[in-house]
């Protein structure tokens, strides 16, 4: 039996004035899932999302939101829906005149019969939560474009949402704080349960933190599915938007986007001999969730972004390639090596990691914690055979199945320890 | 020539210039009526909204910004007007031996038509501009949607605080003009022209009804009324219009508000002073 969408559009058409931004456009989203809006600019995406939230009303077409349509509920129905709702605004929408706190707490404020405390404790929780606890008594504009993000983000969730919309929520971030972002809205998810809406142009980081993507092309949408089938779609859409996001994303990291590490594994390996034989690693760091509520979504981002860069340092010299799988996991294939040789290069790597990269990750790290005074990171790496007719997932599978820890620090107050 | 090539020629006639004159003015009083329905849809909303608990913190934020912060402008402007009418009524009472009734000229002035009106006009000026902009620029930041977003009434959040913050610090204000400017007559009619001071504040007392009082404040009130809701509405809706876009938008706002409130707070004393007297 088909799972009952959480809400659905059904022909919704919009125009302004005579330009019609969305045409006939059928989406379903499910509730408990993280479901993500991509498209060019300009394409109706947060029109798309403002029609979810009443913020308008389509011109053609209906919205249903548990098989009901919006048009038809009553107003105390229209009120249970809308408080069920919260919306992360592309521009941030911060009350200017009023601190981050007073942000954070309008809402408990202004729609709960909360006391003064309880509702301080539960603006303090959330902006304790996004890294905002030094700021929280300034006004949005003496504060960093990243923070109001955070700020917009912290005042989004206080209310304990059912279905959250975001508006682009990573836009004007540096790529660390992107996933940083991505990161956290992925994590309150699972800890919260709530659904998500995104909007993004994050391609492919996004697709980690996904269940379903909604592709908006030329006023419709050109596609619905998982993000593993979005990648196999065959459609302008993709050469338009894909293309260049991944052209950029590779001269800036090294790092291949998943995609292109398919498509690179499939060429590569096409034309070779059955008999051939490769190495894939699998490298993760363990317990990604916790390590970002204690030292901070943008410092576990970090110590990722570090990991990325040491992987390409020692394995892109003997020609692998590389991409982040996971959001705290990177996939490796060494076309060239065999089992030995990729022991070696790991075990230089391992050497070379922790001598030299996680001191490089002591900025990052040289920060209070939050809840205790020492928690640990742990590397795994596992390595595994595989040949050119095997899927490289099974192969990859069999690396994780083989992971072991290489690298495992104590971090306490100011860095590390050991 | 077939009945549908008449048709369309006759189409294509041109507008003769009483027709366009009419049509043009349709047109105007078409926009005219609707903005005053929309306007006044915009106020009972907002009013109806005044009745929440929550609201006393900002209705206080807002009669500090509302009258507080314009109290000195108001007896400023309120003193030297008192000493202009002392300075021009003596002149002209003078001639008629009779400088003796300047308070009662003074004080009735004051207390019933320029109290209230520039009152109002310096207010306007001073935190109605200011109610414009603001609103204006929560509106082109997606503030006022973030607001519906929470679930919270943007009408009874923004809008209903300043409308009680009006109601009430408008005839404050006002009391404060009467009593500074019978002040600056004085200091105008007797200090400087040497009217007896006795004389003078007698005939104020004396010639002072309560009706003329209160006559000052229903106008304040209704100058009040006016003057916020027509300086939010346009803040409100600053998306709406057509002519601009974005931050001059605000802008042009801002100047709407202002000149259209000056423009109905002379038009309603008109027809207040009317239903009063």
């Amino acid at each position: 039996m088909e799972k009952e969408p959480l809400i659905e559009f059904q022909k919704v058409t919009k125009r302004f004035d005579t330009r019609t931004i969305l045409d006939q456009v059928d989406l379903k989203i499910y509730e408990g899932e993280v479901t993500t809006i991509i498209g060019l600019s300009g394409t109706g995406k947060s029109v798309t999302l403002k029609h979810i939230i009443g913020l308008l009303f389509p011109d053609e077409g209906r919205i249903l939101y548990r098989g009901k349509p919006l048009g038809r509920m009553t107003k105390t129905e229209w009120n249970e829906y809308i408080g069920q709702i919260s919306y992360m605004f592309q521009n941030n929408a911060l009350f200017d005149s009023m601190t981050v706190f007073e942000n954070v707490a309008l809402p408990l404020q202004q729609k709960t019969g909360l006391s003064k405390k309880t509702i301080e404790e539960k603006a303090m929780a959330r902006i304790e939560q996004t890294d905002l606890t030094e700021v929280a008594h300034i006004y949005p504009s003496e504060i960093s474009g990243g923070m109001q993000k955070r700020a917009a983000l912290a005042r989004a969730l206080v209310t304990d949402p059912k279905i959250v919309l975001f508006d682009e929520p990573t836009t004007g971030q540096d790529p660390v704080r992107k996933n940083a972002i991505l990161g956290m809205v992925a994590q309150y998810q699972k800890k919260f349960g709530f659904t998500a809406v995104l909007i993004s142009h994050e391609i492919p980081d996004v697709f980690f933190i996904s269940n379903r993507i909604l592709a908006l092309y030329d006023k419709k949408i050109v596609f619905e599915g998982p993000p593993e089938k979005f990648e196999s779609l065959d459609h302008p859409f993709l050469d338009e938007l894909v293309g260049s996001l991944e052209g950029l994303q590779q001269e800036l990291t090294g790092l291949y986007s998943r995609r292109h590490f398919k498509v690179r594994y499939q060429t590569d390996f096409s034309r070779r001999n059955p008999d051939d034989t490769y190495v894939a690693a699998v490298f993760k760091l363990e317990d990604m969730d916790t390590i970002g509520e204690r030292i901070g979504h943008d410092a576990a981002q970090q110590i990722m972004r570090t990991i990325g860069s040491y992987i390409y340092k020692h394995f892109g010299a003997v020609g692998a390639f590389s991409s982040r799988q996971t959001i705290d996991e990177f996939g490796t294939v060494l076309p060239f090596s065999n089992m030995e040789e990729a022991e070696s290069i790991l075990a230089d790597f391992t050497d070379d990691f922790q001598k030299h990269g996680m001191k490089e990750l002591e900025c990052a790290l040289d920060r209070p914690s939050k809840a205790e005074d020492f928690y640990e990171l742990t590397v795994l790496a596992g390595l595994a055979q595989g040949k050119p007719q095997v899927e490289i997932e099974s192969i990859m599978e069999f690396a994780r199945y083989k992971q072991e820890p290489i690298a495992r620090f104590k971090c306490s107050f100011g860095g590390i320890m050991k | 020539m077939s009945s549908e090539d008449q048709a369309s020629s006759a189409s294509r006639t041109p507008e003769s210039g009483i027709t366009r004159f009419f049509n043009l003015f349709g047109l105007r009083v078409i926009r005219l009526n609707n903005s005053l329905g929309a306007i006044a849809v915009f106020f009972f909303r907002s009013f109806v909204m005044i009745f929440r608990l929550k609201q006393i913190p900002e209705i206080v934020q807002q009669i500090y910004f509302i009258g507080a912060k314009s109290a000195q402008i108001v007896m400023l402007v309120g003193f030297f007007t008192g000493m202009v009418l002392g300075l021009q009524l003596y002149y002209v009472l003078i001639k008629f031996g009779s400088a003796g009734v300047l308070g009662t000229a003074v004080a009735l002035s004051l207390i019933r038509e320029l109290g209230p009106v520039l009152t109002a006009i310096m207010i306007t000026a001073r935190a109605g501009s200011s109610m414009t902009a603001e609103i204006g620029i929560q509106r082109i930041s997606e503030q006022i949607d973030a607001l519906y977003t929470m679930r919270i009434d943007p009408l009874g959040y923004l809008v209903s605080p300043r409308i009680v913050a009006g109601i009430i610090s408008f005839p404050i204000l006002t009391a404060f003009f009467d009593l500074i400017g019978i002040i600056g007559g004085w200091v105008s009619g007797c200090v400087l022209l040497g009217v007896n001071s006795g004389s003078y504040f007698s005939r104020v007392i004396s010639s002072t009804a309560m009706e003329d009082i209160t006559g000052g404040f229903i106008k304040s009130v209704v100058f009040a009324i006016l003057v916020v809701t027509i300086c939010c509405f346009q803040g409100f809706f600053t998306h709406m219009r057509t002519d601009s876009y974005g931050a001059k938008s605000v802008s042009y706002s801002t100047t709407s508000a202002v000149v259209l409130s000056c423009v109905m707070i002379l038009i309603s004393d008109y027809a207040v002073t009317s239903i009063i007297l």
